[in-house]
């Protein structure tokens, strides 16, 4: 037994082939921690291919709260004989391994901790049917970690029930089976020699386990979105499929029976974005998620969503570009792409969720800045934050009302005897707008891609089109002032601060951390929910020496943002960390990288 | 001497004059083919009653698509974006399925940019007018061939056309539009009831019009000029349409006229010429039109009906309500429901 017990501060490397029904065994495995009360994250690394590919799933429990990617692995579960050799070699020193015995992994080194399960052997005794063998056989390292890392069995069995729900008892009694023969066969055979323990905590009262996509789906339903428009896409499609089977659950009409919402699976994206459109100009709540390719496809629309002021909320969850790039794999590849996107001057505000909580009320909040502002909104994901489980607070009933903005009614028209559509009444730089089916003969307006003035007529006139994008500079300037501020940890001695969005936030959060505990480097730091930016970002920088803005993509995107819209004296403090590798980003790439510019590494 | 009273103005079952009905003066060519339909299609809008404030005119990016500010001048209208009409007229559908939806298209529009979305929108089948004003080429890039341009056609430069046209009319009977009619612009009795019958009808109603590009396309070797148009025509049928609301008896002899009824209780007569004309069969409708441009002739008139097959938004089963009108008490759920969702995550 070593010496002093790692408590609630490690990770489980679990690779497995694509499609051999590993995710059921990893999830019931880290909802067990989970109600351990211990915080936990589990990140799905997945190929892009239905079955047959590596995969692996990374576990972390973290007393302190880590919720990131952890670089280093401290238990390997390696079941898959096509990486395991690899695997073993790439773990540092005193890491344990729980194997398939016949891959006979303990030679390969002599400074971990090797665990030989004869997997086949036991799932046998629990499997009597040879066709179901491969579905439970996972489940025998549930059984066995549980017991190496000192999980209580109780707590592993509701994980179980809970994953597979009422209506499957008798699968779940199968896998019980496997669980309990993984459990027997470690306490028999599998003397503890890794430092690695579980401890029950207190740390996730009330808590959900919940992923992104999911959590914004529910906020879309919950803001009253009644059009949905998409094409399938890695890693959007969960999102889609999410909101319709919410739909389906709370959005009939009692007594018909019948939808109070619409959803059309397009033909492409260009398509999803033209419906979001027509049906935001014709009065619905419309959205559509995608991803990266998707948003290049939808570039066209966007500009005329954008000039022709029509509401729309469009989901981004990021992967890997350009190109098909890695489909399967996360990045903050659109930040900058998504702010200006279409051809012209475009401005488009973005929201940057960073767990399930955002996913749901910054969707919620999205379609009110849509309509309010009538123009498109994005929210942008990324895949670690939209396809991966996080920890989750309760979802709050939306406090706001469904805000439909500056829309008139035929008794709005009779008292103002017609309207301009385009006339900056209230000096926000938002006009009033109609709806197609309202019963006025003042109602109409001709809404147009082309140049026009104040009252919606066709001009080509160089004074009309500079009111007019002038006005819609207004208009951003208002925005700014309805969006949510960022997150901001000042350290009144730090000269050194960090900004980032979205997901960057759990590396940038540990990575202070470890530059304060681990080289004395004090830091502020600062995360941006949503843009513009407000001055609060600019207030940020001016109070320290420099400002490392973290990004996950090569190109700076969020720097780049940051630029065009700052006072220029400020950019010669700005830092860039960039990391780009399709991987969540840990916290150490960041802290390293800090430490290697302020020259105290 | 007395003095002459003027006479009264004539108005529609609504009380409306021609006015309303019409919208900004054209800034296409004199003579175009598409500022005749634009008028058929006011007469047709004013005959039929259609409130104004109730029809969504949209399009896409060309000649045609710039017609929507020529009629209805009171009526919502969208010049979108070049070949995408067909998304934006379907999200305003969603929103209101009870929007009369009039979307002009061109040519370029439907057959080359817009062709994927023309084909998804067969498919779906949503309740509205689907123009298109056919003049086999490029007005407003200044004469290139378009993808409804016939083999062997010749340019005004001309150059020679070497490729099969795309026949918008097969592609929407093979695909599943529900009304499926080709006219000429220049042939008023018929597109004028083609129209009033299309605008009646629920469901997708595709009326491909030849409509002469007088600019670029009405020249000796065209296939989509005035006079290629008075040489090939080949009208299936003579077409009378009663509305709905005029209950007016129709005497016709059996074997001569056949009378088919749309949903809202119009009827269509047509009248035999040549031959007798089912429009409720699909393979005669294809068949004939393979024929006729085997034989380098144009046939018009009411291709293909099918009553039976529902229109999109109704295969959606949505409430009665449009969704754009919904109080927030209807689209957000309530409390207790979020309430239950976070215990089945927790």
């Amino acid at each position: 037994m070593h010496a002093t017990p790692v408590v609630n501060d490690f990770s489980i490397h679990v690779a497995t082939a694509n499609g051999s029904g590993s995710q059921t065994a990893n999830s019931v495995l880290m909802r067990s921690i989970f109600q351990m009360g211990v915080p936990v994250s589990g990140k799905n690394l997945f190929p892009s291919n239905i079955a047959g590919l590596p995969t692996w799933f990374t576990i972390r429990a973290s007393r302190k709260g880590y919720i990131g990617r952890k670089k280093e692995i401290d238990l390997l579960i390696a079941m898959n004989p096509e990486t395991a050799r690899e695997d073993v070699m790439a773990l540092d020193a005193g890491a344990a391994v729980v194997y398939d015995e016949p891959l006979a992994l303990a030679g390969l080194r002599d400074d971990l901790v090797f665990y030989a399960v004869p997997f086949d052997k036991l799932v046998t005794g629990v499997c009597p049917e040879p066709k179901l063998r491969k579905l439970v056989r996972n489940m025998i390292y549930t059984g066995v970690a549980a017991h190496l890392l000192g999980i209580e069995i109780d707590e592993v069995r509701k994980a179980l029930v809970k994953q597979f729900g009422e209506r499957k008892k008798k699968t779940a009694e199968m896998n019980w089976q496997a669980v309990l023969a993984g459990q027997s066969y470690a306490s028999e055979n599998l003397p503890k020699a890794d430092p690695l323990k579980v401890e029950r905590m207190d740390a996730n009262q009330g808590r959900l386990i919940i992923d992104g996509n999911t959590a914004a789906a529910l906020g879309c339903v919950f803001a009253g979105a009644t059009v949905l428009t998409w094409y399938p896409i890695t890693p959007s499609s969960s999102l889609a499929e999410a909101m319709i089977d919410f739909l389906g659950r709370l959005r009939q009409d009692p007594e018909t029976g019948k939808a109070t919402y619409a959803v059309v699976q397009a033909e492409d994206e260009l398509a999803a974005a033209g419906m979001v459109l027509g049906a935001g100009w014709a009065g619905a709540r419309a959205m559509t998620c995608t991803s990266g390719p998707g948003i290049s496809l939808m570039s066209e629309f966007l500009g005329l969503g954008y000039f022709a002021e029509i509401p729309g909320v469009f989901i981004d969850v990021q992967r890997v570009g350009p190109s098909t790039g890695l489909p399967t794999r996360t990045m903050q590849g659109d930040t900058l792409t998504n702010a200006i996107v279409s051809h012209g001057d475009t401005r488009h505000p973005l929201y940057f969720p960073s767990n399930p909580e955002e996913c749901f009320s910054m969707a919620t909040e999205a379609f009110n800045l849509a309509e309010k502002f009538q123009t498109p909104v994005f929210v942008n994901l990324d895949l670690d934050l939209g396809m991966n489980n996080w920890m989750s607070d309760p979802f709050e009933y939306p406090e706001l009302p469904v805000d439909r903005g500056k829309v008139l009614s035929t008794e709005d028209l009779e008292r103002l005897g017609g309207f301009s559509r385009y006339l900056d009444v209230d000096g926000d730089g938002v006009p009033y707008r109609t709806l197609p089916g309202t019963p006025h003969d003042k109602a109409g307006y001709f809404t147009r891609g082309t140049g026009h003035d104040e009252h919606a007529r066709y001009s080509e006139k160089a004074e009309d089109w500079i009111a007019n994008m002038d006005r819609l500079s207004r208009k951003f300037e208002s925005i700014r002032g309805a969006i949510p501020a960022p997150e901001v940890r000042f350290n009144p001695s730090a000269r050194v601060g960090v900004v980032c969005c979205g997901t960057s936030r759990y590396a940038m959060e540990e990575a202070c951390d470890q530059l304060r505990e681990e080289l004395g480097l004090e830091t502020s730091s600062l995360r941006l929910k949503a843009y513009p930016f407000t001055d609060s970002l600019n207030e940020f920088i001016k109070a320290h020496d420099r400002v490392y803005v973290i990004d996950q993509n090569r190109d700076a995107q969020l720097l780049a943002l940051m630029k065009l819209d700052m006072d220029p004296s400020l950019l010669l403090n700005l830092r860039s960390v960039r990391y780009y590798g399709g991987l969540p980003l840990d916290a150490r790439t960041v802290s390293g990288e800090i430490a290697r510019q302020e020259g105290i590494q | 001497m007395s003095t002459p009273t003027a006479p009264a103005k004539k108005t529609n079952r609504l009380g409306f004059d021609i006015l309303p009905y019409r919208g900004g003066k054209t800034t296409l060519c004199a003579g175009c083919g598409h500022n005749a339909v634009t008028e058929r299609l006011v007469e047709a809008c004013w005959d039929l009653g259609v409130e104004p404030w109730r029809v969504a005119k949209i399009s896409g990016i060309g000649c045609s698509s710039k017609t929507p500010a020529y009629f209805l001048g009171q009526s919502h209208g969208f010049n979108s974006v070049h070949g995408r009409a067909p998304a934006v007229a379907t999200g305003a559908l969603l929103a209101n399925h009870e929007l009369r939806c009039v979307l002009v298209s061109g040519d370029g529009d439907t057959a080359s940019i817009g062709l994927g979305q023309y084909m998804h929108t067969l498919r779906r089948n949503p309740a509205m007018l689907y123009l298109i004003e056919n003049n086999g080429v490029y007005g407003l890039t200044k004469g290139q061939f378009s993808a409804t341009s016939d083999l062997g056609a010749k340019s005004k430069g001309g150059a020679v056309n070497a490729f099969t046209p795309i026949d918008c009319c097969l592609a929407a009977i093979e695909y599943g539009a529900t009304f499926v009619a080709r006219s000429f612009s220049g042939d008023k009795k018929q597109l004028s009831a083609l129209l009033r019958a299309a605008l009646s009808h629920d469901g997708l109603a595709v009326v491909d019009v030849i409509s002469p590009c007088v600019a670029f396309n009405d020249h000796e070797g065209s296939t989509k000029s005035y006079s290629y148009m008075k040489d090939h025509e080949e009208p299936l049928h003579d077409i009378d349409f009663i509305p709905f609301f005029n209950d007016i008896e129709v005497e016709f002899e059996e074997g001569v006229t056949r009378e088919v009824s749309l949903h809202d209780g119009s009827r269509i007569l047509l009248h035999k010429l040549e031959h007798d004309y089912d429009p409720s069969s699909r393979l005669n409708a294809v068949t004939r039109l393979h024929q006729a441009s085997d034989g380098d002739e144009v046939l018009t008139g009411l291709l293909y009906l099918d009553r039976s097959r529902p229109s999109f938004t109704r295969t959606l089963n949505m409430v009665d309500r449009p969704l754009a009108t919904l109080p927030e008490s209807v689209t957000r759920p309530r409390r207790e429901a979020l309430e239950r969702i976070n215990e089945e995550y927790r």
